[in-house]
């Protein structure tokens, strides 16, 4: 039987039976192979369930036409967030599962085996980077920023809809990971010489090389898309010293990334070279030098975790400042910091590896730049402190995450400058003292920044409010479970214990293993409060309707339309006349006036061209991986092909007259008239129609 | 309170327990610029509730400045002091790196014991090339006299840390890097590869003996009576993957051994030892 199969794998390159973790679970009924056929089946039944619900929904039509193929900034966004949830639930269960293995193999194997132990560790860095958090800030940005300038759409919905394909064609790869294969156990820095070919034969590396690539060049074209809407599709006015500070973060962040991606696109693609050609750029001997890539993957990492910040930190400006019912302290002290540490993002990288050897020179030098950072970075802290002061300060879910995230970030802070010290980074590198670190900026830093973000927009995309008490218990659940899982690994980082590792031999260290799988098991009901959350507000939806769009008595221009917005985003391009235009609108009683005339709006068609090429991508990855050469081959003359067929397009744009604008917009305009108007004591109140009283 | 104190015994293997001098500057440096940044960060976590909390909305006894926005007196503040804080920061940062490279010999008058140290899957090879001894998943060393460790990898990029003794530095294929070292007493401490390398990654762990002067002299005669010869088997042993249940000891270690694993990734390596990850088929 298995050489019928054999022959039939022939087409299929190097799949055979063993491939499937089913078949390895059948064969080998260990709990290890058990729970990786578990995860699997998680995958294969989740997504039949979809399509059978779909299909029973009878939504297929509703969902290509109004989601997959459109070209909107604002459903692109919403579908950027949806996909960070999903790979979010995927790799907060790994790391649940890796406390577990840590709390319980002292002096025994544990759970999962070694080489199981690395897959987890690595998906788990390679989806929260590459398709958590970078989705979660790409989607955000995609939402409010081009309504924050008083744009229609981004300059590229087409390029847009390509990279939103792209990095949904990386995260399948992921998933079917799970399913077919195994992943890299190379961490998701991939270091070579270990994930050479010599010393990883399997198709583990290849899946994170070609998961990555798509991601990296999505994201790439993402930040050619962001940068030139900023610079160019701002409403008149809107100069850029009045941009809101979201959208500075958000330039800042696309600058970063059309710097810092192309590196690691490199950096994967020599590895493939290495691995698929046999060439050495980074192997032990012809000539190899694994430090090169180090220098490109940090070259790229570095401004990396800038990427993920700045975009919080444009989200923390915003939401203390409407939720302090005030203008933002110190905006050209946050806008000057933003620069400043998007340029010096690019003069650190090396701080990654201190322990390669150079000499003291290059690390000092190295290590004051890093130290350098936290100036601009302290002065943001103080900025947001200085907003609340001689505020009315409102405590709502954006506004807890905000000030929890002050208080907890600067603990980062600590660790982070003494790890730029040379000498104190040889003590504590590899160790969990650097895990903790980096988690601590990325989930009270980026994490916190998204679902404050999530919860402040999410009435403005679908018309309601999300409820509170389900955010202030989810809110509640992330801060405890940050500091339950992550502070005893600083304590176990300082005793000296490595990372990645998947055993332990002193049983002193269980206590704090344990405290820590506590705090990771609370982080996941973190999450799963997030759905029960979403759930209840769309149950409650008729309760908390927002639709004069509202709800929190902003101050940027994306609170100035309807809830949800218009396709067009606004019935006439607006005039910014200062920075928070639309409360200094509201001030001067000029915030709902009707405008002299409406004139016709042209927005783009939908397009499958970026569905086609997002699969084509997937499907190419997953042929070389397995070295299946048709099906390498294949897609990217399907890519190749639609790109010259979209070419030909002539009809990309359709018109909305200016009579339906003005129907649309007078419909608005009236129920308006027709709204109470609610202080900020109402503001979580089902009174709350998304009408602010004017302050007296 | 019984987790507290068991996990208290957690800190033994640590650097805060340092038991040379390298180490215990390295701490010395950690815990000075903890102490600067608790101050660093103190006002953060003592404003951010105060005037969170004073400001409430349902407080109606305090001042609301919607148009307030600046300050030139709070500007000097947030950018001044900071700025101050990290070039003096920078000031002790590039003092201890030079004083503290991994590379500068350790200043003493007792002379230097050379060590090579080679990583491998997933065990250590310490060479000693004076003595000619070398061992596997054991570092004995004199205390009280410098040790200088010239490392290189033979396999894939690891990291070799002993924490009580000194930080880490990686150690890769074909080239070398360095260490220095020094126990102050006699003791046994524990060293490990810090850089994940596979299966037994966790298990790569090996004993740091540090002996009085006349004991490491006794010692290094015992390795050479007791210890196993350096044979063919025994080298090729070296590169296969596997977890050492207990130490090796070598009675004799051949001249140029350590250049001989670094040659292993030159092509111009004599042809006996050409490395089958060169010459792929």
């Amino acid at each position: 039987m298995i050489v019928h199969a054999h022959d039939f794998f022939t087409l299929l390159g190097k799949i055979d039976l063993h491939s499937f973790a089913f078949v390895r679970a059948w064969r080998d009924p260990s709990l290890n192979q058990v729970i990786a056929a578990g995860a699997a089946s998680m995958v294969v039944i989740g997504a039949i369930a979809l399509v059978l619900l779909i299909t029973w929904l009878k939504k297929w039509r509703y969902l290509w036409d109004e989601w997959l193929t459109s070209l909107d900034h604002k459903k692109i966004g919403i579908m950027y967030i949806v996909l960070a949830f999903v790979m979010l639930s995927r790799a907060l269960i790994e790391a649940v599962l890796m406390r577990t293995q840590q709390a319980m193999a002292v002096n025994t194997p544990g759970i999962v085996s070694p080489d199981h132990f690395a897959e987890l560790f690595s998906t788990h860095g390679s989806i929260m980077i590459f398709f958590v958090a970078m989705p979660l800030l790409t989607g955000l940005i995609n939402f409010v920023m081009p309504q924050q300038i008083g744009a229609r759409d981004v300059s590229f919905p087409l390029l847009n809809s390509v990279s939103l394909w792209l990095t949904g064609a990386g995260a399948g790869l992921m998933m079917a990971s799970l399913v077919i294969g195994k992943f890299s156990t190379g961490g998701w820095s991939g270091y070579p010489p270990f994930t050479e070919l010599t010393y990883n034969a399997g198709v583990g590396p290849d899946y994170w090389i070609w998961a990555v690539t798509l991601s990296s060049l999505g994201s790439t074209l993402t930040g050619l898309n962001f940068a030139v809407t900023i610079y160019k599709k701002r409403a008149p006015g809107m100069h850029l010293m009045r941009l809101p500070l979201f959208c500075w973060t958000a330039l800042c962040t696309s600058i970063l990334m059309i710097f810092a991606m192309p590196p690691l696109t490199v950096a994967t693609a020599m590895l493939a070279l290495d691995r698929y050609l046999g060439f050495h750029f980074f192997t032990n001997g012809m000539g190899g030098n694994m430090m090169n890539y180090a220098n490109l993957f940090w070259l790229f990492g570095h401004p990396e975790v800038y990427i993920l910040i700045l975009p919080a930190f444009g989200v923390y400006s915003e939401v203390v400042s409407a939720f302090s019912s005030k203008r933002l302290y110190g905006y050209t002290s946050l806008v000057l910091a933003t620069m400043a540490i998007a340029v010096l993002s690019f003069t650190v990288w090396l701080h990654h590896f201190f322990t390669m050897g150079q000499n003291a020179d290059i690390n000092g030098f190295f290590g004051i730049a890093t130290m350098t950072i936290g100036i601009p970075t302290g002065v943001k802290i103080y900025d947001w402190i200085w907003t609340m002061f001689r505020g009315e300060v409102r405590f709502t879910v954006p506004m807890l995450y905000s000030i929890a995230f002050m208080m907890t970030f600067v603990l980062g802070g600590m660790s982070g400058i003494l790890l730029a010290m040379p000498p104190a980074d040889y003590l504590v590198h590899n160790t969990l003292f650097l895990v903790a670190h980096f988690h601590n900026m990325l989930i009270p830093g980026m994490l916190y920044g998204m679902i404050a973000g999530y919860t402040y927009w999410f009435p403005k995309a679908f018309g309601f409010r999300l409820h509170e008490g389900w955010g202030k218990a989810a809110f509640v659940c992330w801060v405890v479970g940050f500091y339950l899982a992550f502070m005893p690994l600083y304590a176990l980082g300082l005793a000296g214990v490595a990372r990645r590792t998947h055993e332990l031999f002193d049983p002193a260290f269980r206590p704090w293993l344990i405290v820590a799988e506590v705090g990771g098991l609370i982080l996941l009901t973190g999450l799963a409060l997030l759905f029960v959350q979403l759930y209840v507000s769309i149950r409650d939806r008729e309760n908390n309707r927002v639709p004069v769009g509202d709800p929190w008595d902003g101050r940027g221009l994306e609170w100035a339309n309807a809830a949800p917005a218009p396709e067009y985003n606004f019935a006439l391009i607006p005039q910014v006349h200062s920075r928070d235009t639309f409360a200094w609108r509201k001030e001067h009683d000029c915030a709902y006036d009707p405008p002299d005339e409406y004139r016709d709006i042209e927005m783009p068609r939908n397009s499958m061209s970026g569905v086609i090429i997002g699969v084509c991508g997937g499907l190419a990855g997953f042929g070389l991986v397995w070295h299946i050469w048709w099906l390498a081959a294949l897609p990217v003359l399907g890519v190749i092909a639609t790109v010259i067929a979209r070419s030909f397009a002539r009809d990309v744009h359709y018109t909305i007259p200016a009579a339906k604008v003005a129907a649309e917009h007078g419909e608005w305009l009236r129920l308006i008239r027709e709204t109470r108007p609610v202080d900020r004591f109402q503001e979580t109140s089902p009174a709350n129609r998304g009408l602010a009283a004017r302050v007296p | 309170m019984f987790l507290a104190l068991a996990g208290c015994g957690a800190f033994h293997d640590s650097f805060f327990n340092a038991a040379g001098p390298i180490a215990g500057q390295e701490r010395h440096l950690f815990i000075i610029v903890s102490i600067v940044m608790l101050f660093v960060i103190g006002p953060v976590l003592i404003l951010t509730p105060i005037i969170a909390w004073h400001y409430r909305l349902s407080n109606t006894k305090h001042a609301y400045r919607p148009h307030w926005s600046f300050s030139w007196i709070l500007e000097f503040f947030i950018w001044v002091p900071p700025t101050l804080i990290v070039i003096g920061l920078s000031f002790l940062l590039w003092n201890y790196t030079h004083k503290l490279d991994p590379y500068r010999p350790i200043e003493s008058s007792q002379p230097t014991l050379e060590v090579r140290a080679v990583s491998l899957d997933w065990k250590w090879l310490f060479i000693y090339p004076r003595q000619h001894v070398a061992t596997v998943n054991m570092l004995a060393i004199p205390a009280g006299r410098p040790v200088h460790i010239e490392m290189t990898s033979g396999t894939v990029m690891q990291s070799l840390m002993i924490p009580q003794l000194a930080g880490q530095i990686y150690t890769m294929g074909g080239m070398t890097t360095q260490l220095h070292i020094q126990a102050d007493h006699p003791g046994t401490y524990t060293g490990q590869n810090t850089q994940y390398n596979g299966e037994g990654f966790a298990k790569q762990k090996f004993a740091v003996n540090a002996l009085a002067p006349q004991q490491f002299d006794e010692w290094i005669a015992h390795v050479r009576a007791t210890g196993k010869p350096f044979d063919a088997k025994a080298y090729h042993h070296l590169f296969e993957k596997s977890v050492e249940k207990q130490p090796i000891l070598f009675s004799s270690a051949p001249d140029g051994l350590f250049q001989r694993i670094l040659d292993r990734y030159h092509p111009t390596a004599r042809a006996s030892d050409t490395n089958p990850e060169v010459i792929r088929p």
